[in-house]
């Protein structure tokens, strides 16, 4: 008898439970488009704004002097591509090469945990600081402001990335094909190239992009680095316009045309970065039908 | 287990065994001149041990260029900032003065400002990003999880130089008129919001940093939420526990460690971020109690004054700032990144 009262629920606790078993569900989907609310307001709000601001004139010019109305960012396109160029040549193949090592080679080792560790550090270093050791080691030496220098900067910052998603793809290989491989006498190096790199090359295109288009809206390690020009690009060694650093400078002047063409530059930049993370998803969502595992 | 399978398959162990075969193979010779065949062609092709050799030091080359980049970075830092180092020592960072005139320098206005603008941001952040984290795991109807967790996986693809102009020109203008005036009204008595509130400072300087910094969390959040065993879950369920119930005693009671990691890691993004906030913080070197009042903070000196410093003691400054940013990002980062790894391994475990 006694037991029974016991099992028998307790009504208000039952409600007290649920009430806040509701409360919380509530609390949680407010929360949520709560977050929601500001990513669509930027999003919309961009292209509104740069929608209306966008012309052919924007593509093919470069900027005018303030108080004369038109110009455009060509210039800075044609920079941030040549920046962006130079940075994934040389920050992909070391990133490509290094996951390789920390796949292939290092695993088990203290010294690739080592690596792996330093690397996920690396990630989480300020661009802003990024920039400065730009500077130090290049920039004071060449006494000068340069492209190079960017290049380079941005190449930092996506070995790292590109490393380790390399890593986490290349673990991703069945060791069956690996023995495949070395059963039919090729030699490691050749196994790596042909089989597991081959193989796990959507993932590791995903990564590249990844890291491309994480460097492409960097606007803090260009500030000492590239510098910014209003002229058409000619050679590394010298200033450069981009557009991250172009639509810094527009947004904070106190003019309105040039805050037009700063919304026009952030929908361009946006579009740029947005195809990247598109092309990634399907890449990736292909990869994986093909290899169906 | 793993490294060893690949060593017993790598081909000079293979090799060997291909020479050494020919002993058993040469009692029944009836077969004919295969296997000679095969160990002559064996012989003239080589090892590979050259291509190999070369390879791994090639591939081992770029992994240390990893570690080669901190040591680079660390060593430029302090040889640049030596000047600063030797004529401030560590009263650079409890002075207030910043006066480029007289070649007097201090941080601790910028250290103030980046302490409070990250910390409001992760007061804001964090609730928000675990309501973000519990919403898409255990409530979210299934075929809304997928696109709900990439519009937030989005939030951190948008620059933070887009940030920071959709910051100067919506979130200024509405902290100015709307949200400020709200806020003198309601919490005006504690002081916070005395002062002339121009729409740009300290508070509108978090607010926008938290937005940055929500995906960062709520991503890790999530990822150390799925790595609680569902076991636990069923058995919590089982006892008769609501959603909430389970969520409080087997998720979050698991997921802790690891999300306090998620939230260490947004902090390190927070101290470095910086384009976003030199747009809106306002820039001014002042130790102020109003978060309406304008600030400064460690990466948005640099951002501002780096290209004008005129002197070497003022660079040597900015720099010496920098190499200060530099330490304790890695410091933060390195205590995030073990409590994850601490969660993330205890479950791999479990899951073998």
């Amino acid at each position: 008898m006694s037991t029974n009262s016991q099992l028998r629920p307790n009504r208000a606790n039952v409600l007290r439970r649920s009430a806040s078993n509701h409360l919380v569900t509530a609390i949680s989907v407010l929360g949520t488009l709560l977050v929601l609310v500001p990513l669509i307001a930027i999003l919309v709000y961009l292209v509104y704004k740069g929608a209306s601001s966008l012309n052919v004139a924007f593509f093919t010019h470069t900027p005018k002097p303030v108080g004369e109305s038109g110009g455009g960012m060509a210039n800075s396109i044609v920079g941030s591509s040549i920046i962006l160029l130079l940075a994934s040549l040389i920050g992909i193949p070391v990133g490509i090469l290094g996951g390789v090592y920390l796949a292939e080679y290092g695993a088990g080792k203290t010294l690739g945990a080592g690596i792996r560790f330093v690397a996920d550090v690396l990630n989480g270093v300020p661009s802003i600081v990024m920039g400065i050791a730009g500077y130090a080691l290049i920039v004071v030496h060449q006494r000068h402001f340069s492209a190079l220098a960017a290049g380079v900067t941005l190449a930092i910052m996506m070995v790292p990335t590109v490393t380790r998603t390399t890593e986490e793809m290349l673990m991703t290989v069945p060791h069956a094909i690996r023995e495949a491989a070395y059963g039919l006498g090729v030699p490691r190096w050749r196994m790596i190239l042909s089989i597991s790199l081959r193989t796990a090359a959507p993932g590791i295109i995903t990564g590249c992009m990844l890291a491309f288009a994480r460097v492409a809206g960097e606007t803090a390690p260009l500030l000492f680095t590239a510098f910014g020009s209003s002229f058409w690009p000619h050679n590394l060694n010298e200033p450069m316009a981009a557009l991250p650093l172009q639509i810094f400078v527009y947004a904070m002047s106190p003019y309105d045309e040039w805050h037009r063409l700063a919304w026009a530059g952030s929908l361009v930049l946006i579009t740029l970065i947005m195809v990247s993370v598109g092309l990634v998803r399907y890449v990736t969502s292909r990869g994986r039908l093909k290899g169906g595992h | 287990m793993a490294d060893t399978r690949i060593k017993d398959a790598e081909p000079p162990a293979l090799l060997k065994l291909q020479v050494n075969e020919p002993h058993a193979v040469a009692g029944h010779a009836v077969e004919g001149k295969a296997p000679a065949a095969i160990r002559e062609f064996l012989n003239k092709r080589g090892s590979g041990a050259a291509g190999d050799g070369a390879f791994g030091a090639l591939v081992l080359a770029c992994a240390l260029s990893i570690l080669g980049i901190v040591v680079l970075i660390l060593f430029v830092l302090i040889q640049q900032s030596k000047l600063s180092l030797h004529a401030f020592g560590l009263k650079f960072f409890i002075t207030s003065a910043w006066d480029p005139v007289m070649g007097d320098f201090g941080a601790l206005p910028f250290i103030y400002g980046t302490l409070v603008t990250s910390f409001l941001a992760l007061c804001i952040a964090v609730p928000l990003a675990l309501c973000v984290a519990i919403f898409i795991m255990e409530i979210c109807p299934k075929p809304l999880r997928g696109p709900v967790a990439f519009l937030t996986e989005l939030l951190a693809a948008i620059p933070s130089v887009v940030y920071g102009l959709w910051a100067v020109f919506v979130l200024v203008p509405i902290m100015r008129d709307h949200l400020g005036p709200f806020l003198v009204k309601f919490f005006g008595w504690t002081g916070l919001f005395s002062g002339t509130n121009f729409g740009e400072g300290l508070l509108t300087a978090s607010i926008i940093l938290s937005i940055m910094i929500l995906p960062v969390i709520s991503s890790i959040t999530r990822e150390v939420m799925g790595a609680v065993p569902v076991s636990q879950k069923e058995g919590v369920l089982a006892l008769g526990a609501t959603r909430w119930e389970m969520i409080r005693i087997a998720v979050l009671r698991n997921a802790r460690v690891g999300i306090v990691g998620g939230v260490i890691l947004g902090l390190g993004r927070a101290l470095g971020e910086t384009m976003a906030v030199t747009m809106v913080i306002g820039n001014h070197p002042d130790i102020a109690k109003s978060l309406f009042a304008p600030g400064y903070t460690l990466a948005s000196v640099i951002a501002n004054e780096f290209t004008e410093a005129t002197g070497d003691l003022y660079l040597s400054a900015l720099i010496e700032i920098g190499l200060a940013l530099f330490l304790v990002t890695v410091v933060v980062n390195t205590i995030a990144r073990l409590l994850v790894w601490f969660v993330t391994r205890n479950s791999a475990r479990e899951a073998r």
